[in-house]
């Protein structure tokens, strides 16, 4: 038997969200976009590699350091070569943030806010934790050419996306998420940059030269953007390269896209309407977004990539903390609250 | 394929006949089965097996780092019980579980069949399980066991017995569930053809029972889940997934002024009702264990001044016990004055002496069991282990007497199944069907087949080697 409702019964205010739920839902979005953006790594310097003229000897250290953990990795290792390479970035666990840990750790974020996904979205990121595992069972960084699995990876997670933007309703968890998402990508773009500092051209006399230029179209590739950047500004030249991974507008990877689209998510998530901040995390998201938007690509050149982008970590990483304080750890502002 | 069917047995097989027939319910299966190859078959238990790794249909198993999730195999060939065998265990349920409660609600308030000495009073009192802290206590709507998971077996000639009744904290419905969506994909010409009781509004059939128990018009819900290491966290979360509320663990909630409430983004929300999947004792570290790390201190205070309804509720462990279970018959009668629909499997009460020199004496054919063991531990089947078992169990009964009952060893019924991949035979079967009691007592139209993939075996626990089949209960 079903009972009339009183009217109104059905319209629904917006659910409030377990602080729990929405840390997990927040690193559930920056695991996925870690893993996504390792494969992209992986798979474009695999690219790179093969255009090199053949007395040029194969770079991977470059990667290793772009990622920030070379010092996890000169632990196990003392050489730079390719499998070593992508077993650390891919398969090694105890490298929390190769893609096989990445993935695990997204999939076991899911797994303790299951309730609140849909069916799909945990089933096909329980089936991309199956199917890292099973390449690592058979030894995939060991095949001449792995490419295919990054490929796969990436697919997998940009199938994800596309569940989610297709069947996830635009509530708390989906601002969650997409914050995670976005900072991640910030980050993890403002280090594909960095790999090319890393890289070692031959001799300083290399600078515009065609193999330069190579290491700039592999890094747009890296971040699917190759053919924008083509259509948006012809010439291939560091400049243009790092305004349009840094400071483009329009860009969905580039790092002030991303840190506007986090911004966004700060907004909705606390109800506030913008202009100002009504908390701590929103003051550091906007007072980076803001310093992006007036930067100027010839200055970040002249003083220093590597040393801007470093910048740039820090603040993000500053920013997550925010996040942390704000919304996830609050239960000592909960008892306080409570005594009053 | 062929069903390897042995023709000389003594139990109850739930395909064929006395005659080596399929019977009448289990016809159009039989001969899908006789006219499937084998590769057929195999593919089809390959495709399920998929589907519920893909699921992430896990239960975690304690003390195993390197297989840490574990899936409850489920063999495809399902068991069947045709409508009228089904109407008689819907009565029973609902007859047994109309008394455990009204039997709840007097040993907790008026004591009455203690008093009319019907039940043992020390058997009670005495219990671990009879949770003071519930004296005189009348849960929401005066209702105790919400949720039960009542295991059943059928003897060598059919007849359905009670085994077990589970009126804590019962598990395995989310298998039921999604065991029928996995088995759906691989017969849906036979679903149609047979006419199979849908299960699939279980979910909903539990939110209404919940929100049934809060007198708010919205009530906020929770699963209470010990977290995500637990062995059916998977149940937990996904019953709160298809019901669309909130998964809730003890560091999620705090109690205020009596009131209970879960920390979000936002700041402190009421919570009004929690099916909990913690045991009693874990719920409340004031109230009970000091020791829980589970639960939430000022729980109970909070459930005795009405502002927080907790499926199933407190103190209904004392109700199971093994011991008690020999009593429901007597409980039926007490409280409804009618017979027991569904029977009692013969128990052997080791605290009585009649019962427990016979006990003694017939220690090789019977089953002893402790009586507040669970998941299979703590048994001996007689005829299955030598002399020395035997004698050690009978040191155990005779130096504590309240601890076992002893029951005749049954034959529980087989139902044929496919075995590693290359031959079909009959395994043994118990059933588990799911109860609801909320504005009424309802019993879903399905359960939990478990059964015991081992040749011969009789224990069908998952912990210990057990599989399950999707049950079709037919119109």
């Amino acid at each position: 038997m079903v009972e009339a409702k009183t009217p109104g019964y059905y319209i629904k205010k917006e659910k409030n969200m377990l602080s729990r739920v929405a840390n997990s839902i927040y690193w559930l979005g920056r695991y996925m976009e870690r893993a996504e953006n390792y494969a992209r790594f992986i798979n474009v310097n695999f690219n790179l590699m093969l255009d090199l003229p053949p007395d040029l000897k194969e770079q991977w250290e470059a990667l290793i350091m772009a990622t920030g953990d070379h010092e996890l990795y000169k632990t196990r290792n003392q050489t730079y070569n390719m499998q070593e390479v992508i077993y650390f970035l891919s398969f090694d666990t105890s490298n929390p943030n190769s893609i096989i840990s990445s993935i695990s750790n997204a999939r076991e974020n899911a797994r303790m806010i299951r309730e609140n996904l849909t069916k799909e979205s945990w089933e096909k990121l329980n089936e991309t934790y199956l199917f890292v595992k099973k390449a690592s069972d058979e030894k995939v960084w060991k095949e001449e050419d792995p490419r295919n699995f990054f490929e796969d990876v990436k697919s997998r997670i940009l199938l994800l996306y596309g569940l989610a933007e297709n069947t996830v309703a635009r509530t708390e968890a989906w601002h969650f998420r997409q914050l995670g998402q976005y900072l991640e990508r910030a980050d993890k773009t403002s280090r594909i940059l960095d790999v090319k500092y890393h890289i070692l051209l031959p001799s300083p006399k290399e600078v515009g030269s065609p193999l330069d230029f190579l290491h700039w179209m592999a890094l747009l590739k890296s971040v699917s953007a190759f053919n924008t950047y083509r259509r948006l500004y012809g010439n291939i030249s560091p400049h243009g390269v790092v305004e349009f991974l840094i400071l483009n507008k329009y860009f969905p990877r580039s790092v002030l896209f991303c840190l506007k689209e986090a911004e966004q998510c700060l907004y909705k998530i606390s109800g506030s309407t913008g202009g100002g901040y009504s908390n701590s995390a929103e003051k550091a998201m906007g007072e980076l977004r803001s310093k992006l938007e007036y930067d100027d690509v010839n200055d970040i050149i002249s003083d220093g990539l590597h040393e801007y982008i470093e910048h740039l970590q820090i603040k993000i990483n500053n920013i997550s903390n925010k996040i942390n304080d704000n919304y996830f750890q609050i239960k000592d502002n909960f008892v306080s609250q409570t005594m009053e | 394929m062929k069903v390897n069917h042995e023709k000389h047995h003594s139990f109850y097989d739930e395909m064929y006949n006395e005659h080596q027939e399929f019977r009448d319910h289990y016809n159009s299966f039989g001969e899908f089965i006789k006219s499937s190859s084998a590769k057929k078959l195999n593919e089809l238990q390959f495709s399920a097996d998929k589907a519920q790794m893909a699921m992430g249909m896990t239960f975690n198993v304690y003390h195993d780092k390197e297989g840490m999730e574990k899936i409850l195999h489920l063999d495809i060939i399902p068991r069947i019980i045709p409508g009228n065998d089904w109407n008689i265990i819907n009565e029973g349920l609902k007859q047994r579980i109309t008394a455990l409660n009204l039997f709840l609600q007097d040993i907790y308030n008026d004591q009455k069949i203690l008093k009319d000495k019907v039940v043992p009073a020390d058997l009670i009192l005495g219990s671990k399980d009879f949770l003071k802290p519930c004296i005189g206590l009348t849960p929401p709507k005066g209702i105790w066991c919400h949720i039960t998971g009542t295991d059943l077996v059928r003897d060598n000639k059919g007849e359905f017995y009670i085994l077990e009744d589970n009126l804590r904290c019962p598990s395995g419905v989310s298998y039921m569930l999604e065991s029928r969506e996995i088995i759906k994909r691989a017969f849906p010409d036979l679903f149609n053809k047979l006419g199979v009781r849908p299960v699939s509004d279980y979910p909903t059939k539990l939110l209404d029972m919940l929100q049934f128990l809060s007198d708010k018009p919205k009530p906020v819900i929770g699963v209470l889940t010990p977290g995500v290491y637990n062995s059916a966290y998977f149940e937990h979360s996904y019953l709160a997934q298809q019901m669309g509320v909130e998964l809730v663990s003890g560091i999620d909630l705090m109690v205020q002024d009596k009131k209970v409430y879960m920390q979000t983004t936002k700041g402190l929300e009421r919570i009004d009702v929690l099916y909990r999947r913690i045991d009693d004792t874990f719920l409340d570290p004031m109230a009970f264990n000091p020791n829980s790390m589970l639960g939430i201190p000022g729980l109970f205070e909070a459930y005795k001044a009405g502002n927080i309804a907790l499926a199933n509720a407190p103190g209904t462990g004392v109700a199971d016990d093994k011991a008690v279970y020999a009593y429901v018959p007597r409980i039926i009668k007490y409280y409804l004055d009618q017979d027991p629909i569904l029977k009692n499997v013969p128990t052997f009460l080791c605290r009585e002496e009649k019962d427990r020199l016979h006990v003694l004496e017939n220690i090789s054919e019977l089953v002893i069991k402790e009586t507040n063991a669970a998941g299979g531990y703590g048994m001996m089947i007689g005829p299955k282990v030598d002399a020395s078992e035997h004698e050690k169990f009978r040191q155990l009964v005779k130096s504590n007497p309240e601890n076992y009952i002893a029951q005749p060893t049954l034959s529980l019924s087989t139902v044929p199944s496919i075995i590693e991949n290359n031959t079909i035979e009959g395994r043994h079967v118990d059933l588990r069907p799911y109860v609801l009691y909320g504005k009424d007592v309802e019993v879903i139209p399905g359960a939990l087949t478990r059964v015991a993939l081992k040749k011969g075996s009789l224990v069908v626990n998952s912990s210990q080697g057990g599989g399950s089949k999707d049950t079709w209960v037919l119109y």
